[in-house]
């Protein structure tokens, strides 16, 4: 019947419909988030520190940051010259802070990209299959998350070769996954239980089928709000990793200069703007994740969104 | 009878429970459903017509027995199955919950379309089963979410995504018992005209004599894993044989009706399915005098699996040694 | 004599797209020793209507008119008052049994527990008997008392709370949907349970269900509610055999009477779904979906009168009597 009936004229029906849904859809939820101020301010913030992090080399020579072309007083406090002061090597601490936005916002990212590619799947297959391998992953899952995190993380990054800032977002990625696994997996059998899931098993759908059409859709707002809270902690860790001595020493980060000002003696020598702006955009730019993800989260549920 | 398109030979399906009893929700069912025929499967919850239901579908694998597909047994290889279930389509009780809130019509409508890989023009497709089903023009439902549909409206997507694959059989398990009264005999309207105009076999799945006697040609009666009593739905409703039919009857609520016949004893329970005729601890023939005379069978003597054959029978020893194998 | 009086009484829901009107005048009364049946679908006003009598709707929604119980008006009382109302004058049982017992508590706990509060002075073994004195009379053996929800079959469940809403010796008994989900072999005996109880103890009953079949069963009258309207009242038998308004007619007809060859191969239902609340048609709110409309009858605005003995339609072709 329909299979006869496919004109020339409309080959490109299904991508056509497929486009004008995901554009309607796209469509719409910018306007619900436009209205949704928290999220509109987090995406303010988050815009701000990525301009900085892109525009940092034009801004900032790289010479700035250089400890030996340092060009100011050790330690000044802010100043017309140097708005937030200097560090103890005489640097801006305004360059510090845009070239430190760079490698903590690219580290946090795509740290916490691979952690929730990593954690979904993991945590998706182990609750969709039930049997032999489903069990398997769970204790995989159950392994790492006992796992304590620093010294795995300290072997893995001397086994990938420390020093890099590619071998940090790798150590963070695939040992932060396991908390939202375990997550997804408890979502995945709450929805594995749902009707529309025996509906598409009826219909002869295949477990690919299944765990990408229905069970990644209806777990996805959990896997947003968790990014937020593993963007944190792929930022702090990378904090602790650079402390250590795993970080590129070459890259100033947030937590490198955090570390750098606690050993440094910057608060007994009072000096607040080397402690205070690098932790205030750690806060800053976590919170404005959070807040984008609760916006999204609203969004992306229709039915909380309705209310 | 008219040829089967799809039938229950001796059909068997355990169940591993608690404490490694074994429950046995289908123990032996002949069941067959001719091409254009509306059956409906009767029976309180837990007497198994869930399970055979699924049985049916390839969804539940039997620990006994066949399932037929066209005459053919049903294989259980993945292609094989994945076959069975474009021509045989389930359509499930509630609405909302058979469609995934985050999908909107087309996407429903079309996921059987693209589990199995169909070429031609998936837009007409959907379409037209949209509209076969009653949401017309169907252009306006498709990227509408199940949220924002009625009730009626929903279980019409339900029925439009079993459509689209152009099935030849379709098992609805309580279609209509979560929709709103006024709109219940709109939806079983449009199954019985499904089966005028596509020549569907349709069985449904029901507590509800009432469905029954709205749309079904035969209907089939189940207790504790058994077809106890099964015929055309006139006879069997007008003049039940079984007196667990005759008790289901009774309790149909209506201004006139006869005395309710209220069952005592445990309620039905597949793990300890009773010897002789399973409905004896319950039944009220048994009690009230009527079945003095074949009382020890009851008790004792089991029933052979009710036959499928034409015509009228129940599984009871008081209509005498009913037919079977 | 009348143990609930509802008088004129409307409910109108603040919401983001302003007032929804859900219940829109409706007038009931409920004697003692006598049952009424509340029919109508998702979104008529039904549930509304009866959350009114012991004010239990979310803050966002206001209440004109009057709901007098014995004598007394719900609306205008003290919170301490409502409260020593609640389940002592009238009870409630709600629809989801299987939901609305505590999981975790023992069956004779969660019955005694309105008993110990509202009569605070009463002795543990004196609530421990009464207790298995009111499962009794629901028809369960006082050893279920012992017995956690989960042990109990869903006809059970709905006994336990047929006989908690009894603890207080209430005067008024609201059913909301007591046998939905229920087998109907079950439903038939908590139906006998709760008309036994008000026939038995002289209690009103407000009997709400989607069914009209169950309800002419197990109701003296009927009270048939469309878009916060009621459409038609009247005796059970009658309003079930020989309704006065289309919709009355189409919700009886939706369960068939079986053996009747009229509903052969011809289930009834109507076109179109019910209205959302706030979203009424204008004139007679049932207009759309009539089998029977005319063109009058999206112009003229309808109220409930009277359609003979005992007996009120809102229909504008229900027969005319003389007042």
């Amino acid at each position: 019947m329909a299979s006869d009936q496919q004109t020339p004229g409309r080959p490109q029906g299904r991508r056509a419909i497929a486009r004008a849904r995901r554009r309607e859809a796209l469509g719409r939820g910018w306007r619900q988030f436009r209205t949704h101020r928290g999220g509109m301010a987090g995406l303010g913030i988050l815009v701000f520190f990525t301009l900085v992090a892109l525009l940092a080399p034009v801004l900032f020579p790289p010479e700035t940051i250089s400890v030996t072309q340092a060009t100011g007083e050790l330690l000044a406090p802010p100043s017309a010259e140097y708005w937030l002061g200097t560090d103890d090597s005489g640097r801006s601490m305004l360059a510090l802070l845009a070239w430190g936005a760079r490698v903590s916002l690219t580290v946090g990212i795509a740290a916490t990209l691979i952690s929730m590619v990593i954690g979904t799947s993991v945590g998706i297959a182990s609750g969709h299959y039930t049997g032999f391998g489903g069990a398997t992953l769970q204790r995989l899952t159950d392994w790492v998350l006992v796992i304590p995190f620093l010294p795995l993380a300290i072997v893995l990054a001397t086994v990938l070769g420390g020093g890099s800032t590619l071998t940090i977002i790798v150590v963070i990625g695939v040992t932060s996954w396991a908390g939202t696994a375990r997550l997804i997996r408890a979502q995945t059998l709450s929805v594995e239980g749902r009707p529309y899931l025996e509906r598409s098993r009826a219909l002869g759908s295949g477990n690919w089928h299944q765990m990408t059409r229905h069970v990644l859709p209806n777990v996805f707002p959990l896997v947003l709000t968790n990014t937020t809270l593993t963007v944190a902690i792929a930022i702090l860790s990378e904090t602790t990793l650079s402390f250590l001595g795993l970080g590129d020493p070459l890259r100033p980060s947030w937590g490198s200069t955090l570390d750098q000002a606690f050993s440094n003696g910057a608060v007994s020598a009072g000096a607040w703007w080397y402690i205070g702006p690098p932790g205030l955009c750690v806060v800053l730019v976590v919170l404005s994740f959070t807040m984008i993800g609760r916006a999204l989260e609203q969004i992306v549920n229709p039915r909380l969104g309705r209310q | 009878m008219t040829e089967s398109v799809l039938e229950a030979r001796n059909l068997e399906v355990t169940f591993r429970g608690r404490g490694n009893q074994t429950a046995r929700a289908v123990d032996g069912v002949d069941l067959s459903l001719g091409r254009g025929e509306i059956v409906a499967l009767v029976g309180e919850s837990g007497c198994g017509k869930t399970t055979l239901s699924r049985a049916l579908l390839g969804l539940e694998r039997p620990s006994g027995g066949e399932i037929l597909v066209d005459g053919q047994p049903l294989e259980y290889s993945a292609g094989a199955l994945k076959k069975h279930r474009r021509s045989a389509q389930l359509v499930l009780q509630d609405p909302t919950g058979a469609l995934n809130p985050r999908r909107s019509v087309y996407e429903a409508v079309a996921e059987g379309l693209r589990v199995h890989r169909f070429d031609g023009d998936e837009r007409a497709a959907v379409a037209d089963a949209l509209s076969r089903a009653g949401l017309r023009p169907p252009e306006r439902f498709f990227l509408r979410y199940p949220h924002e549909l009625s009730g009626g409206q929903r279980q019409r997507v339900v029925i439009a995504g079993a459509l689209v694959l152009q099935p030849q059989v379709i098992i609805a398990d309580e279609p209509v018992s979560s929709l709103d009264a006024s709109v219940r005999g709109e939806i079983l309207a449009l199954l019985l005209s499904l089966r005028e105009s596509l020549g569907l076999s349709l069985l449904v799945v029901t507590h509800d004599l009432g469905v029954a006697w709205n749309i079904a040609d035969r209907i089939a009666v189940m207790y504790l894993g058994r077809i106890v009593e099964q015929g055309p739905t006139e006879e069997v409703l007008s003049a039940p044989k079984h007196p667990y039919t005759r008790a289901l009857l009774s309790v149909v609520p209506e201004i006139d009706h006869v005395d309710p016949i209220v069952l005592t004893g445990e309620p039905p329970d597949p793990t300890a399915i009773p010897s002789g005729c399973r409905f004896h601890p319950r039944c009220p023939a048994l009690r009230d005098g009527e079945a003095q005379a074949v009382a020890e069978d009851c008790r004792s003597k089991d029933l052979p699996v009710l036959s499928d054959a034409d015509g009228h029978e129940a599984a009871c020893w008081l209509t005498g040694t009913p037919a079977g194998h | 004599m009348a143990v609930l009086e509802l008088d004129d009484v409307s409910v109108t829901y603040r919401s983001a797209a302003g007032p929804v009107p859900a219940v829109r005048g409706v007038s009931l009364t409920v004697d003692t020793g006598s049952s009424l049946g509340l029919a109508g679908e998702s979104g008529s006003g039904k549930t509304t209507v009866t959350s009114t009598v012991l004010r239990l709707l979310p803050k966002s929604a206001t209440v004109t008119g009057q709901v007098l119980l014995d004598g007394e008006d719900v609306l205008t009382m003290r919170w301490g008052r409502l409260r020593a109302v609640r389940w002592a004058t009238a009870s409630v049982v709600f629809q989801g049994a299987m939901h609305a017992l505590n999981p975790v508590q023992r069956v004779g706990h969660q019955i005694a527990e309105p008993i110990r509060l509202h009569e605070k002075s009463v002795s543990e073994p004196t609530a421990r008997a009464r207790v298995g004195d009111l499962l009794e009379q629901v028809g369960l053996p006082s050893r279920v008392a012992q017995s956690y929800p989960h042990q109990l079959s869903g006809g059970q469940k709905q006994r336990v709370m047929i006989a908690m809403a009894l603890a207080c010796g209430p005067r008024l008994i609201v059913a909301d949907e007591p046998t939905t989900a229920l087998d109907v072999m079950v439903q038939q005996q908590v139906l006998e349970v709760l008309a036994e109880r008000v026939r038995d103890l002289g209690l009103a009953m407000v009997f709400i269900s989607h069914d009209l079949s169950v309800l002419a069963s197990a109701c003296d009258d009927l009270a048939v509610m469309y878009a916060g309207q009621v459409v038609e009242q009247g005796p059970s038998d009658q309003v079930f055999e020989n309704a006065h308004h289309p919709y009355s007619r189409a919700l009886g007809d939706a369960f068939p009477r079986i053996g009747d060859m009229r509903f052969r191969y011809s289930p009834s239902g109507l076109p179109g779904d019910p209205p959302f609340p706030g979203e009424a048609p204008s004139g007679c709110p049932f207009h759309p979906r009539c089998p029977q409309a005319r063109e009058v009858c999206s112009t003229t605005e309808v109220q409930l009168r009277p359609s003979g003995e005992r007996r009120w339609s809102s229909c504008l072709f229900a027969p005319e009597v003389g007042t």
